[in-house]
């Protein structure tokens, strides 16, 4: 019996490990996103995400041995009147080009002549190396994790240190006040969280209200070329939307829509429809016959009928169409791009935009894409079952 | 329900169902059916809309005429990459995401956390391409110097390689994009497929099982024949989707470095070259592509919801 059970357990064994290693292939990615956006940035570029729990390396001593040390020596001391190991002077360099700059000067002075400088990775290395050296900064105290990243990419801040400590020594940037105020600042994640909220909400509501109609009257109210016109509304479903941008961007321009959330509203109810339509129609048209003949038999208006019954009975429906239908415009970009663009930033515009704009390094970009993942993930793993169920009733709309 | 006998109760007024149906008729028709036409229109016209697009030809070189932003679309050295790299996203994420969509379904099928292990692989489905893409740029990071901060370069040098910049060496970059996609839409294939792998009759594999089949003569003879009309319409609908692919490659590379498809060159003639008669000419390429296959699918559905 005991070597029946082995055996069984033993042939079960590639599954587990075939299944279990595509687990782990999906979620890696993920998880290494999540966890650089919790290390403070100064850690980030200086090693893995998979390391944020090992012990520190110091790196850059090799660095400083190839280039510094015959002439300021191991002690930092050897050039007259300069301290390398100095806290004080080692304080003032807070990116790699500023330490570039001063060895270009003690080059000038002829108090140093280097060869070659070191490459940029090699210098930013070595200021690591002084920093920690120095006691400028003391790398083993700073804590492994943080949510700077977090408020950083929230506040839109994009100065050297972070926004908490920007403001407490009031080293305030520009365009902060250290306030309240700041969740509204334009560059930042926590005014483009809102914005997405104000597009994606209307944009679910409005084209499954107009689709529930149509898809009641293409299921229990007669006119003429119903069916015809039902299919013809369907296959709308193929059209790209990229074959639409340039006449609507061009008539946004003239009525002066560009850039406002009535603009994408409207195309995006346009374009949600098609496929909301297919689906109320195939849905209310499959509820019980029955139900519908004696309502009316009652004498109950279609209207009534409409909202006392078709509406209550396709909740389901309604629900798994409103999650594609929220996760779609949560997640576009194009659009929010051609109709919005800088205007009203949308979350997946601001991200877009701190790839391409320099300055936003990894630890904000990782942030910000937490920001915009969290409330999808949210919607999907509390409501998986309709979204399923929304999937398998037909072909999912891309 | 058909509509040559109508039920006395259908018969709701004449004005009535329009009304219900106005709503969605209008916005359609303002945002899908005009626009839709007009950018046909202007697939003729020239770059600004303003003469046909024949004024585009140049004495003593290939033209054709009205037809000129097709020439340009089908035969231009960049479009004509574009179109490979369309191909070889459609060979490899459609046989990507069928086949490891099948391989998840069959084997969570077996275990005890099947709900688990599908939500994991689902997961990708619910976030933006945006955030995909900086999930992946991460793995993929290439660092000059002694540390690799990407999780890919990392494990190269651990096996005794160099560290390769993945997004911009030809030879890596769209296998790489591509991989990106199967990750997104393996769970829609998963989904799809696990559902009509359940309907089939448990009898029918267990007389096969009986019958002395192995577990893969089971699989190839007797599963996959039952489930191959749902296969045909996860492909085609995958085909579909791998045609329009555009914000994985707009967001990871931007098109540079010989990645480039169809719907980012539309995007580029429209926003960056500004010749919109062109970017026109490739919407209703594309379109013209996608059209038997959603055909095709629309036929299949119907069929297999038929037999149901």
């Amino acid at each position: 019996m005991t070597t029946d059970r082995i055996k069984m357990i033993l042939a079960g064994l590639p599954t587990h490990i075939v299944l279990i290693g595509l687990c782990l292939i999906w979620l890696i990615p993920t998880i290494g996103l999540f966890v650089t956006s919790l290390r403070p940035f100064q850690d980030i570029n200086q090693s893995g995400w998979w390391t944020a729990l090992a012990p520190r390396k110091a790196v850059g001593q090799d660095v400083y041995e190839k280039y510094l040390a015959p002439y300021y020596g191991l002690d930092g001391k050897a050039v007259e009147g300069v301290d390398l190991f100095d806290p004080e002077l080692i304080g003032q360099f807070r990116r790699s080009i500023e330490l570039t700059v001063f060895l270009r000067e003690q080059m000038e002075e002829g108090k140093v002549q280097l060869e070659e400088m070191p490459d940029p990775q090699e210098m930013s290395d070595l200021l690591t190396y002084l920093r920690q050296l120095s006691g400028a900064e003391n790398a083993a105290s700073r804590l492994r994790f943080t949510l700077n990243n977090y408020i950083d990419a929230v506040m839109g801040y994009r100065g050297r240190a972070n926004y908490t400590t920007a403001c407490a020594e009031g080293e305030q940037a520009l365009d902060l006040n250290c306030n309240i105020s700041d969740l509204m600042n334009p560059r930042g994640m926590g005014r483009a969280f809102i914005n997405s909220l104000l597009v994606a909400i209307p944009c679910t509501i409005l084209p499954i209200l107009f689709a529930a109609f149509a898809g009641y009257a293409f299921s229990w109210l007669h006119f003429p070329g119903r069916m015809g016109l039902f299919a013809l509304l369907v296959g709308l479903q193929i059209v790209p939307l990229q074959m639409t941008l340039i006449p609507i961007s061009r008539a946004y321009a003239q009525l002066g829509l560009n850039g406002t959330f009535l603009g994408i509203w409207l195309f995006h109810t346009g374009f949600g429809l098609p496929y909301a339509i297919y689906l109320m129609r195939n849905f209310i048209g499959s509820l019980p016959r029955e139900i519908f003949e004696s309502a009316y038999l009652d004498g109950m208006s279609h209207w009534t009928v409409f909202y006392k019954l078709a509406l209550p009975l396709s909740v389901p429906a309604l629900a798994s169409l409103a999650i594609f239908q929220f996760l779609w415009i949560w997640n576009d970009l194009l659009v929010a791009l051609v109709f919005l663009g800088g205007q009203r930033p949308v979350l997946t515009y601001q991200i877009g935009n701190m790839v391409s704009s320099l300055g936003a390094g990894w630890h904000l970009l990782t942030a910000a894409a937490f920001v915009s993942m969290a409330l999808p993930m949210i919607v999907f793993f509390s409501l998986q079952r309709f979204f399923v169920r929304g999937m398998l009733a037909g072909a999912v709309k891309g | 329900m058909s509509d040559t006998q109508v039920p006395e109760i259908m018969k709701q007024g004449k004005i009535a169902p329009w009304l219900y149906v106005a709503p969605a008729l209008l916005i359609m028709t303002a945002f899908i059916v005009y626009p839709g036409i007009n950018t046909f229109l202007l697939s003729f016209k020239n770059a600004d809309g303003t003469l046909s697009a024949a004024a585009a030809c140049v004495q003593g070189e290939p033209c054709w005429g009205i037809l000129e932003n097709f020439r340009y679309a089908l035969t231009a050295p960049i479009m004509l990459n574009a179109f490979r790299n369309n191909l070889l996203w459609g060979v490899l994420m459609v046989g990507g995401t069928v086949g490891l969509g099948l391989l998840i379904a069959v084997l969570a099928d077996r275990v005890k956390y099947e709900a688990l292990a599908k939500a994991i692989i689902f997961m990708p489905m619910a976030i933006s391409f945006v955030g995909a893409g900086i999930i992946w740029k991460f793995v993929y990071a290439y660092g000059t110097g002694q540390v690799q901060i990407g999780l890919l370069n990392a494990i190269v040098i651990k096996l005794g390689g160099d560290p390769i910049s993945w997004l911009s060496e030809p030879a890596f970059n769209n296998f790489a994009l591509i991989l990106v996609g199967v990750w997104m839409w393996t769970g829609f294939c998963m989904t799809i497929l696990s559902a009509s792998l359940k309907s089939v009759p448990t009898e029918i594999i267990e007389a096969a099982r009986v019958d002395g089949a192995t577990e893969w003569r089971v699989f190839w003879k007797v599963m996959v024949p039952i489930i191959m009309p749902t296969i045909a319409v996860v492909v085609t609908t995958m085909v579909i989707n791998v045609l329009k692919i555009f914000d994985i490659v707009y967001v990871m590379t931007g098109g540079n470095y010989g990645t480039e498809v169809i719907a980012n060159r539309m995007y580029g003639e429209m926003y960056i070259s500004h010749q919109s008669g062109r970017s026109a000419a490739i919407a209703v390429i594309l379109i013209l592509l996608t059209i038997p296959f959603m055909v095709w699918n629309v036929r299949r559905f119907r069929a297999q919801e038929a037999i149901r």
